[in-house]
């Protein structure tokens, strides 16, 4: 049994619909791509994984069924997202941003340093002084705090310079390697996807339209679904 | 600039410095006075917990001020007549005993925090606003017309409620009594602001969607919040009705939730010693200003604006600088 099983997802924002058939799996210490044009659905996606919007369709986590969860239950099932934009708390500190959110289990404040060591020498800095790397980072932090069974990140790399993203890419891929830890990920880095996922799903109107092993991830396939 | 913890630490000394020297001077007046400081910036400490750290713009928390004080009001009141107080099947006796009547006062006015909590919380804004201030209407029309324990006339307790080893009548040891309480609730703020649980709701104030994502559900942060807040109002309304030994529907008021708020704002919303500052200076200003004019609250009014408008950490703000989430 996946730890997450999507099928057939269907979501509306009002009269629109969004998602028409989201087909997903991520298997225990697996790291899934979600990938797709702009507009596509994979953030629609997200936010039905993570409960906040209503939808159709399969939706389990280690074989719980989310639909009718609210956003908060679905977290503590342990689903953990990295949401778009960072989205931190502003007017906590460093410190603060990790405490509010913990749970017990393996990640604490000092895991969460040691995976960014620029986190803590701003330990005691507030999150809105932040740079939007560190405030990418923190993001993450905050999320694996919660010590969640499967971390979502959408667009974690996004807006970043080219070094701060280098060491984000890093830390996913110790994520992966170190701690076995469930990833389901949104990025349009084609090559960074391909050097940390195990699978890649594909999304075009609001539909998957191709799923396979990351080394079936060709360049016709990406300039076909995704344009790059 | 001064740091806020030495000024905090400054701030509580100089109160008791100034009742002690009312003690040696003889100025028992001053000591009350004092003692009325102290029990409005209890008081509004507990709003401070709702409102500084949750967010929470409570309008009606007289409500659990004028329960706290109804509560020492009635029990005191039925010890007084030797009668029994009777709820439905169940009889109570009166007590005098100020110890079992904060207990009461903090479990009345926790319970009905919790209540009003429960239907409020489920809006936010300015319709949250609203909705506490019309369970605070609700309260004061309620005593108005509760003739049983004085209606509109309020009613008087002659003496004042006991606490064990002091003499309560002797103004500095009720003084010493309601300081020791506010420096313990003070006390309390300070470790729930740095607890998980005060990160959390701080959090939750901040962005409400976000905690949910975390685990974190924020109504219900929001409510313990309010509860704790509605029970250490309660408490300072049952000292400030055993202060003045009487207590009355304007407990209840509207115009007594835009005080504590007032005094929040005046000493700086989210600050420690907020409520402390606060309470000192409209004290000050009731009776220095008012023995001079009945519209000493323009004034008020004007400082207030100065002080929006100005110094938005209110005065602590303005002496120690730091700047805290809502400035």
């Amino acid at each position: 049994m996946s730890l997450l099983e999507v099928s057939g997802l269907t979501a509306s924002y009002g009269a629109a619909q969004a998602l028409f058939g989201v087909d997903l799996t991520v298997d225990q210490g697996e790291v899934v791509a979600l990938m797709g044009r702009n507009g596509v659905g994979k953030t629609t996606t997200v936010r039905a994984i993570c409960r906040m919007m209503a939808s159709g369709g399969g939706l389990r986590f280690d074989g719980v069924d989310l639909h009718g969860l609210a956003s908060h239950k679905a977290a503590r099932l342990g689903i953990g997202l990295v949401p778009e934009g960072r989205r931190c708390f502003r007017d906590l500190t460093v410190v603060e941003n990790l405490v509010a959110a913990a749970r017990p289990g393996p990640w604490d404040v000092d895991q969460v340093f040691q995976l960014f060591p620029r986190l803590g020498e701003r330990r005691q800095q507030r999150a809105a002084s932040l740079s939007g790397g560190e405030q990418q980072m923190l993001a993450i932090g905050r999320a694996l705090t919660t010590n969640p069974r499967l971390l979502v990140l959408d667009e974690a790399t996004e807006g970043l310079a080219p070094l701060i993203r280098d060491q984000i890419w890093q830390a996913i891929l110790r994520l992966k390697t170190e701690h076995g830890m469930s990833i389901l990920l949104i990025d349009k880095l084609v090559r960074e996807i391909a050097n940390v996922s195990d699978r890649a799903v594909i999304l075009e109107r609001g539909r998957t339209v191709w799923t396979g092993g990351i080394a079936m991830l060709t360049p016709e396939v990406t300039s076909r679904f995704v344009g790059v | 600039m001064i740091r806020e913890r030495h000024l905090n630490i400054g701030l509580l000394a100089g109160l008791l410095a100034v009742a002690l020297w009312a003690m040696l001077a003889d100025q028992p007046f001053t000591i009350t006075l004092a003692t009325r400081a102290v029990i409005l910036a209890l008081a509004a400490a507990g709003l401070n917990i709702a409102l500084g750290i949750g967010g929470l713009v409570s309008l009606g928390h007289a409500a659990f001020f004028g329960l706290g004080g109804y509560v020492m009001g009635v029990l005191a009141y039925h010890a007084q007549t030797y009668t029994p107080l009777e709820l439905g099947p169940f009889s109570i006796a009166g007590t005098k005993s100020m110890p079992l009547i904060w207990l009461a006062a903090i479990c009345v006015s926790g319970l009905a925090a919790l209540v009003i909590g429960l239907l409020s919380l489920r809006t936010s804004g300015v319709y949250f606003i609203m909705i506490t201030l019309a369970f605070g209407q609700m309260f004061y029309y309620f005593a108005i017309s509760w003739s049983a324990y004085g209606g509109e006339d309020g009613l008087s307790i002659y003496v004042r409620n006991g606490f064990p080893g002091l003499n309560t009548l002797v103004p500095i040891q009720f003084f010493g009594i309601c300081y020791v309480i506010l420096c313990l609730v003070l006390y309390l703020h300070a470790r729930l602001a740095r607890s998980p649980f005060g990160l959390a709701l701080n959090a939750a104030r901040q962005a409400p969607v976000r905690v949910l994502t975390v685990g974190l559900d924020p109504t219900r942060l929001k409510l313990v919040a309010f509860v704790l807040s509605g029970a250490i109002t309660g408490l300072a309304g049952a000292l400030f009705a055993d202060l003045y030994r009487f207590v009355s529907p304007t407990m209840f008021s509207w115009q007594m939730s835009g005080e504590l708020i007032v005094l929040i704002i005046l000493g700086g919303v989210a600050r420690l010693c907020g409520p402390v500052v606060g309470a000192v200076v409209f004290v000050m200003l009731e009776h220095l200003l008012g023995g001079l004019t009945d519209f000493w609250h323009v004034w008020l009014g004007v400082i207030l604006l100065l002080i929006v408008l100005f110094a938005r950490g209110g005065l602590i703000g303005m002496v120690s600088g730091r700047a805290v989430a809502h400035d």
